[in-house]
């Protein structure tokens, strides 16, 4: 079924992503990684979609596609606020949550 | 004994050039990608890859025309030429299936040559005009997908291939327009192109959703094909099966779109400032080609307006409106400009209302001929103006300052702009006359008067400015930039000369073509000079040659008569149950006389022109000099027309300033008053409440519950503080592993 290989890759992106946010330090690259996440779950949607024969998968991802941008946005402003504080954007400096 | 019409469609010729007619689009857009990435590190800066793929596609929309001919030799006299189709499956949805694909009848082909043949002498030209720029291989590759973008529109067998060309033109063209960007001018001038062609593309959205929804069920029963395909909504329109409103308000949504693109009155006003961009995008974009994106939108999809506007059926209707007034509106502007180029700009959008009155007024061949002959005389008037600022008056466009008297020094120019600007006016045998006069000529030979009219009023401004733009260039004496001699100036500046090779060859090439391309289609030498007409025009006789889905007998074409014209949009008889593509329009017998009246026009505007700027310009007569300053009458006139008709104004100060004015203030107030009002009272009512609450609820209950629960709390925060260290790929971590934790329980729960 051609519907295994979509779920395969999109399982190997989802791992490439979460490999990114977990082990890079780059917020950047860890929101790029986040992305990558984003996408491995439209690609199953999609591929669920054109198994069923319906839309609906499809659309969803449509949304996913739109709010990813927005996430983005946001994202890349705060990186941005954080560089012009710190001059880094290096997320190990970011530890004021410590307990 | 007929024939049968499936017969007669497999007897027509094809051939290699016509079947790929779309790589004709395909190798620009190839080119575009390999500029954008390899351009810079390429010895001629990418320009060698714009000008070869140009000019490949030139050499196959030549073999496309010239299959094209033989395939309509091909055929009978009577016969309807059927396109040449060719679809692939674009994408598949739901059931849904989306093709992509060529149709090229004669509009296609003649389109077609013209755009590959102006981007190629453009791309040439430019190799020049921008030696040095500093973003020379960025402007080499927007032309050449604005070319790619242009071809697939005009090949498009869909409406939404041709909505993306359509879409790809207006990125390019912001993107020429703003070239210089660090001018603040030219990035505003881009934007107002973009935003104002925007309002009409919605249009264009608009309008193919009402034409997919309305048509598809019938086009697909009939014809097997989507309701996006142009032939299908062709034919879907001249059924006869379409509601007249659905049909009326979808032509009306469509011809925004072309009021838009092709700069036709209200929405003109982006074209003359785009000419801030550099002049052979100016020539490219905004004369000869992107322009007349919206006359050959409405020429495709003509049965959509001739149903929908009721062309021909009444005495005058939204297109020939719009048309005849961009015509005379625009042609004033062109009087009071000083910068050549807005002469230009002006003149362009006056030549497209003529198109636009010529399809309005059935004249469908008329207009399409204009778009031809157009292209090459607008083409070679803007590169002119490009070769004057380029090597005579110091990058300045402005006539009155910097130019004049420049007829001795750029002999060429001078040749090739009074071959243009004759052409333009329409003086016998130049190819504006063949073309301009046909339009004028149908619009009265159908039955609108009022715009034969118009369109010759047009035809005497058109002269005249034209001569007046002429008289200031190069008559007179040299002023400005242009004086400068030689030896006055240190290393850098130049007196005026002949600018090289590489700008001098598109011109005459361009010329040539501006006194030649007219008897393409010279009607007042007769039948057998009318070779555009015969090849161009798609015939309509009514044809089965789509198979029917429901396999339905093939149709036999009814006798043509000429005496049966007019009985039906399709010419003859209706026909059963047969389709037909085009409707079938006459042409207007050519008369001396009327071309003679024309042409008397056409010279005094020039004579009265010529000896005004005469004694304005040069003698500086007492009479004619700040005249508009004395005179009250012409005073208002002059405002009028220098302000451009207050038509910016209304757009930025009335329109965006109420919106960003009264109604922001009006929203504000509102805000202020009635919603904090009501808030306010809400709170008065809420705050006596919650003073009870806090001394009989608050205090006693629930603080007692929530010390001994922050107690508990703090203990158990204290517990888990090491968690906590801040890092944020931790948190990642802890949240994938407790995601893989909990899908695992999900699994084994499930299993």
């Amino acid at each position: 079924m051609l519907v295994n290989q979509f779920l395969f890759l999109a399982a190997v992106i989802f791992c490439i992503g979460v490999y990114g946010v977990v082990a890079r330090r780059n917020a950047v690259l860890v929101l790029m990684s986040i992305e990558l996440i984003l996408n491995s779950v439209n690609l199953n949607l999609i591929a669920f979609s054109l198994r069923n024969g319906s839309v609906d998968g499809q659309t969803f991802a449509l949304y996913v596609i739109a709010i990813a941008a927005a996430e983005v946005g946001v994202g890349l402003g705060l990186v941005l606020l954080v560089y012009r504080n710190r001059r880094s954007i290096s997320l190990d400096d970011l530890s004021e949550m410590k307990g | 004994m007929p024939i049968a019409a499936a017969e007669v469609a497999q007897s027509l010729s094809t051939g290699w050039f016509l079947d790929h007619a779309w790589l004709v689009p395909l190798i620009p857009a190839i080119a575009f990608a390999l500029i954008i990435l390899f351009g810079k590190r390429l010895p001629m800066k990418g320009s060698e890859v714009g000008i070869i793929s140009m000019a490949a596609s030139l050499v196959i929309s030549i073999g496309a025309a010239y299959q094209w001919i033989q395939r309509v030799h091909s055929g009978g006299k009577d016969t309807f030429i059927e396109p040449v189709v060719h679809t692939w499956s674009w994408w598949q949805s739901a059931g849904h299936s989306f093709t992509i694909g060529q149709s090229v009848d004669g509009l296609s082909v003649i389109v077609l040559l013209v755009v590959a043949f102006i981007s190629t002498l453009v791309q040439i030209y430019s190799v020049e005009y921008l030696r040095g720029d500093r973003r020379y291989t960025h402007f080499f590759a927007a032309l050449t997908l604005f070319s790619a973008g242009m071809l697939a529109m005009v090949v498009a067998e869909d409406m939404l291939f041709l909505l993306l060309g359509w879409e790809i033109m207006g990125l390019c063209s912001f993107i020429l327009i703003g070239h210089w960007w660090e001018e603040d001018t030219n990035s505003r001038a881009a934007l107002k192109a973009f935003l104002t062609v925007r309002i009409g593309d919605v249009g264009l959205l608009v309008g193919i959703a009402i034409l997919y929804f309305s048509a598809n069920e019938w086009t697909t029963k009939n014809l097997g094909v989507s309701g996006f395909s142009i032939r299908g909504i062709s034919a879907w329109a001249l059924s006869g099966e379409p509601n007249s409103t659905v049909i009326f308000l979808a032509a009306i949504a469509l011809f925004v779109a072309a009021i838009g693109k092709s700069g036709q009155f209200p929405l003109h006003t982006w074209l003359p400032d785009a000419m801030a961009g550099p002049t052979p995008v100016s020539s490219l974009l905004h004369s000869s080609t992107m322009v007349v994106a919206g006359v050959f939108l409405v020429a495709r999809l003509y049965p959509v307006f001739f149903t929908g506007f009721d062309i021909l059926g009444t005495g005058s209707n939204f297109i020939t409106v719009i048309g005849g007034i961009t015509i005379v509106i625009a042609a004033a502007l062109a009087f009071v400009q000083n910068d050549i180029k807005r002469v230009l700009a002006y003149s362009t959008v006056s030549q497209l209302g003529y198109m636009m009155l010529g399809l309005g007024a059935g004249a469908w061949m008329p207009a399409v001929f204009h778009i031809f002959t157009h292209a090459f005389f607008k083409a070679c008037l803007f590169l002119c103006a490009g070769s004057i600022s380029h090597s005579a008056s110091h990058h300045s466009f402005d006539m009155k300052r910097d130019m004049g008297g420049l007829r001795k020094y750029m002999p060429i120019t001078f040749a090739t702009w009074i071959i243009s600007t004759l052409a333009l006016s329409g003086v016998f045998p130049f190819s504006g006359f063949f073309s301009k006069d046909e339009i004028i000529d149908n619009v009265g030979h159908n039955g609108y008067n009022t715009f034969m009219v118009i369109g010759l009023i047009g035809a005497f401004m058109t002269a005249a400015y034209m001569t007046r733009a002429t008289y200031l260039t190069f008559f007179g004496s040299p002023r400005g930039n242009s004086a400068v001699a030689h030896s006055e100036h240190d290393a850098g500046a130049h007196s005026p000369h002949e600018s090289n090779w590489l700008i001098t060859v598109p011109l005459i090439l361009l010329a040539v073509l501006a006194l030649g391309s007219g008897f393409l289609n010279a009607t007042p030498f007769g039948e057998k000079w009318e070779r555009l007409n015969e090849w161009v025009d798609p015939r309509p006789v009514e044809s089965a040659s789509l198979e029917s889905v429901e396999g339905a007998a093939p149709i036999v074409p009814a006798a043509s008569t000429e005496e049966a014209h007019g009985e039906s949009v399709c010419g003859t008889a209706t026909p059963e149950n047969g389709v037909c593509f085009a409707p079938q329009l006459q042409h207007a017998p050519f008369k001396w006389s009327k071309a003679g009246l024309s042409l008397a026009i056409v010279l005094a505007g020039i004579l009265l022109s010529w000896s005004a700027s005469a004694a304005l310009y040069t003698r500086k007569d007492r009479r004619l000099v700040g005249l508009t300053q004395r005179n009250p009458v012409l005073r208002v006139g002059y405002n009028v027309l220098a302000n451009k008709y207050y038509l910016d104004a209304l757009y930025e100060n009335v329109i965006v300033r109420s919106i960003a004015g009264p109604i922001a203030k009006g929203a504000y107030w509102f805000n202020q008053k009635v919603l904090d009002g009501v808030l306010h009272s809400f709170v008065f009512a809420s705050r006596g409440v919650a003073n009870w609450v806090y001394r009989n609820i608050d205090q006693k209950v629930v603080d007692g519950a929530v010390n001994s629960t922050g107690n508990v709390t703090r203990s158990a925060g204290g517990a888990l503080q090491p968690v906590q260290s801040g890092k944020v790929s931790q948190y990642g971590a802890l949240l994938f592993s407790a995601a893989a934790v909990a899908a695992l329980v999900l699994v084994i729960v499930n299993t």
